[in-house]
């Protein structure tokens, strides 16, 4: 496991938030040309920071209607630009209006990150709505994207706020389906899906844990420094593997931390995921 | 030759629909969207109404008003304010039904009925709530079999979801310019699917910023921005400003003032009453002269 040692330890100061970019990056590792579709200011830095360093060909969105292809690794502009900032630093390389985005993801070359409302044990996500979907107590986003994303290729899920209210036993609404579900429809319906990773402000998730029925469940990948097991297990409200050679998330090399505060010079990262 | 010219009015647009029809609105969340034949419907007796959409205060609007009955979409959001405040609000008070599709599937259920056929398969869908909740959809079984690499006998006859056509009796959508007779340019980054609700309707109405001689139109952007055709169209409304306030981009960006105004609206019946006496009980020109009146 590359991602949870640390290979060159940066000398400036290295904040939670700092911690969840490289992990969200890590999620991406190894995905060479495929489209990298982080949503949320955290993915988006930790996606961009994986193209800016280790995993150079990948695709990134605008968040709009275009692929860009940074010219090099500080090309690969910051997130939350002023409007015409952004269509100034972007390089185009395709255009990608929302249809074409259905496209590229139904024909599977895509890893997008979501966020979660709750996400249980095998990896279901809601963001639809809490309580019962067809009077709800909460009217959420709707399914968006996420039932169509999941079965159709790797999705990972960003969680700035670590609590048994979003990791749960039972989503209320199933948006983007989980093992169980994919498990139910079988190896030919759902040969595309997987759901890779949980990236949470407290730790890092995987899926490569069996339960007892042989369905991907979640483990426990890493925990972010300074937190404990026990913090974790509190926070969580899904049962979890915890692996026998627990590690600690990795942090930034000090070219990583170069680009995430290039990526994000005003600091966004920090209020998602203050400083204790 | 050039085409017929249907030139209308909003107001004239309205006269042709009819209570309990479903109506396709084009754009997406907060941009590019109809507004001005929204409001003229607002203004109208109208009610009953399905509406298809990839949802922004459009779809807030008529739920608000007592317009919409039921509301088939992928999302609701004003993009900049995430969740759409009427809507939710509807969704919460049960005062409307609800079909919320993955987003995907409203493009098939769109190019479904604008091919004419019955229905689109999909994997996107499968194995989700969308299935659970939405009891009216179908699966259906692959005639051919899926054969896996490595197997080379077999396979299995796949099942996948069945996204209906979406049959549309009428179309709204806003376009940056058009010629009389409906051949209509888009400009900005992306044409939606406006081209699709057009084709998926009965009857469909485009509003434009400007309409100019065909002649003009193949070079405001190039050919592939002449997404709309004339023979698609069954009334065109010059409407300057008429997204106002969703993005019309190069036109104009949302009008993020006006949108947060819109969005505290759900805040109170007064809150709302009030905005409604101001902005939504008065003609299209006076609400662009009051909305003129904002940006001075």
């Amino acid at each position: 496991m590359s991602d949870v040692s640390t290979p060159t330890p940066s000398s400036t100061a290295v904040t939670r938030a700092d911690i969840c970019a490289v992990a969200i990056a890590e999620a991406f590792r190894g995905d060479g040309e495929r489209l990298c579709n982080p949503i949320g200011n955290l993915p988006l830095i930790g996606g961009r920071l994986a193209a800016a360093t280790f995993e150079p060909y990948l695709a990134l969105t605008d968040g709009f209607y275009t692929l860009m292809d940074p010219q090099s690794p500080d090309e690969v502009p910051p997130i939350a630009l002023p409007e015409a900032e952004r269509v100034a630093q972007r390089t185009v390389a395709h255009w990608n209006p929302y249809r074409e985005m259905f496209g590229l993801l139904w024909q599977g070359k895509r890893h997008v990150m979501m966020g979660a409302t709750q996400i249980d044990q095998y990896g279901n996500q809601n963001i639809a709505a809490i309580g019962d979907w067809a009077q709800p107590r909460r009217q959420l986003l709707g399914f968006r994207g996420a039932p169509g994303n999941t079965i159709n290729h790797t999705t990972s899920y960003w969680v700035p706020n670590h609590s048994p209210r979003v990791f749960v036993p039972a989503v209320d609404v199933v948006c983007g389906i989980g093992y169980d579900r994919a498990h139910a429809l079988g190896p030919v319906a759902s040969r595309f899906h997987e759901v890779r990773r949980v990236v949470s402000n407290l730790a890092v998730f995987d899926f490569e844990a069996l339960d007892a029925e042989g369905v991907p469940t979640m483990r426990l990948r890493s925990l972010h420094p300074g937190v404990t097991l026990e913090e974790v297990l509190e926070a969580t409200g899904c049962d979890v593997v915890i692996p026998g050679d627990l590690g600690e998330s990795r942090g930034p090399t000090e070219q990583e931390l170069a680009q995430i505060n290039r990526l994000d010079p005003r600091g966004l990262r920090l209020n998602e995921v203050p400083e204790s | 030759m050039p085409g017929p010219d249907k030139r209308c009015t909003e107001d004239e647009v309205v006269a042709e629909l009819s209570s309990g029809m479903t109506i396709g609105i084009g754009g997406w969340g907060s941009r590019r969207k109809p507004m001005s034949l929204i409001r003229a419907i607002l203004r109208s007796d109208l009610t009953d109404l399905t509406i298809v959409s990839y949802g922004g205060p459009d779809v807030g609007l008529l739920c608000r008003s007592g317009k919409a009955r039921k509301v088939i979409s992928g999302f609701v959001s004003l993009d900049s304010i995430p969740l759409e405040p009427h809507y939710q609000a509807a969704r919460q008070n049960g005062t409307i039904q609800a079909a919320e599709w993955d987003e995907g599937m409203l493009l098939l259920g769109l190019q479904a009925a604008a091919w004419r056929v019955p229905f689109l398969p999909t994997r996107a869908g499968l194995g989700s709530d969308v299935m659970k909740n939405m009891a009216d959809l179908r699966t259906v079984t692959s005639p051919y079999a899926t054969v896996l690499p490595g197997q080379n006998v077999g396979g299995e006859f796949e099942e996948l979801l069945a996204v209906p056509a979406l049959e549309l009796d009428a179309a709204l959508v806003h376009q940056n310019a058009a010629d009389v007779s409906g051949n209509s340019v888009w400009l900005g980054e992306d044409p939606f699917m406006d081209d699709l609700f057009v084709r998926a309707a009965q009857r469909s109405y485009v509003s434009a910023e400007r309409i100019l001689p065909t002649t003009e139109l193949a070079g405001l952007g190039d050919i592939a921005h002449l997404k709309i055709s004339r023979m698609d169209v069954t009334g065109v409304i010059e409407a300057p400003h008429g997204a106002h306030f969703t993005e019309c981009l190069p036109d104009y960006s949302r009008d993020e003032a006006f949108q947060k105004r819109y969005a505290a609206t759900a805040k109170s019946d007064e809150a709302w009453d009030e905005f409604r006496a101001e902005y939504l009980d008065i003609d299209e020109a006076g609400y662009q002269a009051k909305v003129k009146e904002l940006q001075v």
